[in-house]
């Protein structure tokens, strides 16, 4: 893991003391809420419609115990004693007074972390894959180049005021777990045919009212440009993008308003010119600060375990948990471990204070200390001996974190919705909520096998809807709530936009309506191999459609 | 205006002209990037200094090559959330080695100010009554850590051996 240096120790507590600085202003009256509103937002403060809400970063997903020790510690004296893990890899607390922020931010600081540019029109956290450094289909580890973007983005002097957000990604696997096509900039890592490293750069991916897939702008970036290039791209859409009206100032319609060709002979033409100005990623640095990242040092063990071999047969529940919430690491005899926080009728990514606690004494315990926190709202233990999974297993089952329903049908991605967000139209975490009662049968989830859900309370698409496998977007029509399903979506390497099926749903007949979609993808499937996603590929809605609303006709 | 320039408040000896102002005999005068590109040659021939004044989403086109010859460039924020000056400051600095005065107009807060700085502003055009107040008793609480380069080099220490970290003065 990263870990701070006293530079890095300096600019936090800086950065805590002019936060500090900007809430006693505001305090006084001194700042109206117009002129506080873009500084707390640049530290991840939010109102909310009950509260203030407060959004950790979390740099790529990476956690170690200490940390998450220290984000259940602020739960119980600051919130309410839980904390929601978010879909950029983040923690947000819902109920935090505003005149504690400061103190919260130091004790923050204190374990090497911040809540710096969570939110407002700048680059925001930078996300990479959460099975970075032990995925077994990886090229190379993303996390030093994004933990070199997240440096180089930091406070960046001419990037804070952009058009809007801007969210960039770093996958290093063939297999986009990180959903870079959805990003403003999304980064893949390749070699060459020299065996060099470098990137495929895809921009003007995004979500919201306008759905966009990323352009692919780059077939290779060398390495050693990735600050100049990233810059170039900011420049470029600092100076250009819409500010008329903020829901056309994402990069993406910029991409889309120019054309991808004019587009990237503007990115092309500001690169060649910095190119002699600076910002080169030479080889020293990047190995500095690559070796933060060096692997752990994992035991030489043979690739089948005997201990979990016995505990398969013996255990059908560590089984099941087995074959969905274990996935392949690329040392022999080692796993990577989901932790799902998605219990059959629970809000999607919360966590209480006590599994927060317990995670950390598992992952010290088991995981060479570290924790990451996925896009889809689970936790992961990126390196377990499959020696130690039953004992693991067992110890998440005591605190209530064994679901083993990891990329099935109540792994569900949702927003907070109208339960708690200002911007929402529809809740959304009660329609999960109601979706996991109604699939609890586990045999009936591994039936129905790889799924993926995703509900937004309101068009801004935080909870990802358009790239579901069903998508549920919640809406509000003359006082009452209905919910919209697109299908076909995806966010992965094969990214997708989902099609809109039809008229919406009340909230009363939505969770009838994802099963009648999901009894027809099972009467029609090919074999069970055939998961969802293939099969409305080779359908079409059609089928869907029809089993929707022909009784309706 | 209080016009804030290297560490205090200063008399401000330039008088920024509209397009339809006659152009005085004497005295240093700032004019818009459309009057300088339509009146340059009477401009630049004064003996006293000329300045350009550009807005958020102007560009430099036809500026660029007379920018050895400017004393001034002011670059309006036409609301602090605009974000184009800065980018437009490094450009003058960086890629065309402006080295006149770089004055920040428009609305100018507290809060913004250190990042103005860092892009080549040396200069600050402020009304608002408490970043006046701020500036003045040195209360403008800045990280003074930076993990980039940006424009303001020649005033900030470059620690170590990293590339990209630098260590700005702890007043402005």
């Amino acid at each position: 893991m990263y870990r701070y240096d006293e530079f890095d120790r300096a600019f936090v507590h800086e950065r805590v003391a002019e936060f500090r600085d900007q809430v006693g202003r505001r305090l006084s009256g001194e700042l109206t809420e117009d002129q506080f509103k873009p500084l707390r937002l640049m530290n991840g403060v939010y109102l909310q419609l009950h509260a203030y809400m407060l959004r950790i970063a979390i740099p790529y997903g990476t956690l170690s115990s200490r940390q998450l020790r220290q984000l259940a510690a602020i739960a119980r004296d600051h919130d309410r004693g839980y904390g929601h893990f978010t879909t950029r890899q983040n923690l947000q607390f819902n109920w935090i007074a505003l005149k504690d922020v400061p103190d919260i931010l130091e004790k923050l600081a204190a374990v090497e972390m911040h809540a710096i540019q969570t939110s407002g029109n700048c680059i925001r956290n930078v996300t990479a894959d959460h099975f970075a450094g032990a995925a077994a289909d990886e090229i190379a580890d993303p996390r030093p180049y994004a933990e070199i973007l997240r440096q180089w983005s930091s406070l960046h002097p001419e990037f804070t005021f952009l058009p809007r957000k801007f969210k960039i990604a770093v996958t290093g696997s063939p297999h986009d777990r990180a959903a870079i096509q959805t990003h403003d900039i999304g980064l893949q890592l390749t070699r060459d045919a020299t065996g060099a490293l470098g990137f495929v750069v895809y921009v003007g991916g995004g979500q919201g009212r306008t759905p966009m897939v990323a352009r692919k702008i780059r077939d290779f970036l060398p390495e050693r440009d990735l600050l100049a290039y990233c810059t170039a791209i900011l420049r470029v859409y600092n100076l250009e993008g819409r500010r008329d009206n903020k829901y056309k100032a994402r990069i993406k319609i910029l991409v889309h308003e120019s054309g991808e060709a004019a587009f990237r002979e503007a990115v092309e033409a500001e690169f060649a010119a910095l190119r002699d100005e600076a910002l080169d990623l030479p080889t020293p640095e990047r190995d500095r600060i690559a070796t933060y990242f060096a692997p752990p040092p994992f035991a030489a063990l043979p690739e089948r375990s005997v201990v979990f071999e016995r505990a398969i047969a013996a255990d059908p529940d560590f089984a099941r948990f087995a074959s969905r919430n274990a996935h392949p690491h690329k040392v022999p005899g080692y796993a990577i471990v989901t932790v799902s926080l998605k219990p059959v009728g629970g809000p999607p990514g919360d966590a209480t204070a006590t599994q927060m606690e317990a995670v950390a004494d598992i992952a010290a315990h088991y995981a060479f200390d570290e924790i990451r926190v996925s896009h889809e709202q689970n936790l992961v233990l990126p390196h377990v001996r499959r020696d130690d999974l039953p004992a693991v297993f067992a110890a998440l089952r005591q605190a209530g974190l064994a679901t083993p329903n990891a990329g099935l049908v109540t792994d569900i991605i949702s927003c907070p919705g109208l339960d708690y967000c200002a911007l929402a139209t529809a809740r959304s975490i009660p329609v999960a909520e109601r979706i996991s009662e109604r699939f609890a049968d586990l045999d009936r989830q591994h039936e129905i096998g790889d799924i993926k859900i995703k509900i937004s309370g309101c068009i801004n698409a935080c909870g990802h809807h358009h790239v579901g496998h069903i998508g549920i977007l919640g809406l509000e029509r003359k006082g009452e709530e209905f919910y919209q399903i697109t299908l076909g979506g995806s966010g992965d390497e094969t990214c997708t936009i989902g099609e809109i099926v039809g008229p919406g749903f009340s909230s009363r007949r939505i969770v009838d309506a994802v099963e009648t979609v999901i009894d027809t993808y099972l009467a029609l499937r090919t074999s069970p191999r055939e998961n969802f996603l293939a099969a409305y590929r080779r359908l079409g809605e059609a089928p869907f459609r029809e089993a929707l609303y022909a009784a309706a006709e | 205006m209080p016009l804030y320039r290297s560490g205090a408040f200063v008399t401000d000896d330039w008088t920024f002209l509209t397009d339809d102002t006659p152009l005085p005999a004497t005295g240093a005068v700032g004019v818009s990037r459309t009057r300088f590109l339509a009146e340059r040659d009477a401009l630049l021939g004064r003996t006293d200094p000329v300045g350009v004044m550009l807005t958020a989403g102007d560009t430099l086109a036809g500026i660029v090559p007379d920018l050895p010859r400017l004393a001034l460039i002011a670059l309006r924020f036409p609301k602090y959330g605009d974000g184009r000056p800065y980018s437009l400051a490094r450009l003058l600095r960086e890629r065309h080695g402006y080295r006149g005065e770089l004055r920040a107009i428009g609305d100018v807060l507290h809060d913004q100010i250190p990042l103005m700085r860092r892009c080549g502003f040396d200069a600050f055009e402020v009304s608002h009554p408490s970043t006046v107040a701020a500036l003045r008793d040195q209360r403008v609480v800045a990280v003074r850590h930076h993990y980039q380069p940006a424009s303001a080099e020649a005033s900030e220490i470059r620690p170590e051996s990293h590339p990209w970290r630098r260590v700005s003065a702890p007043h402005l």
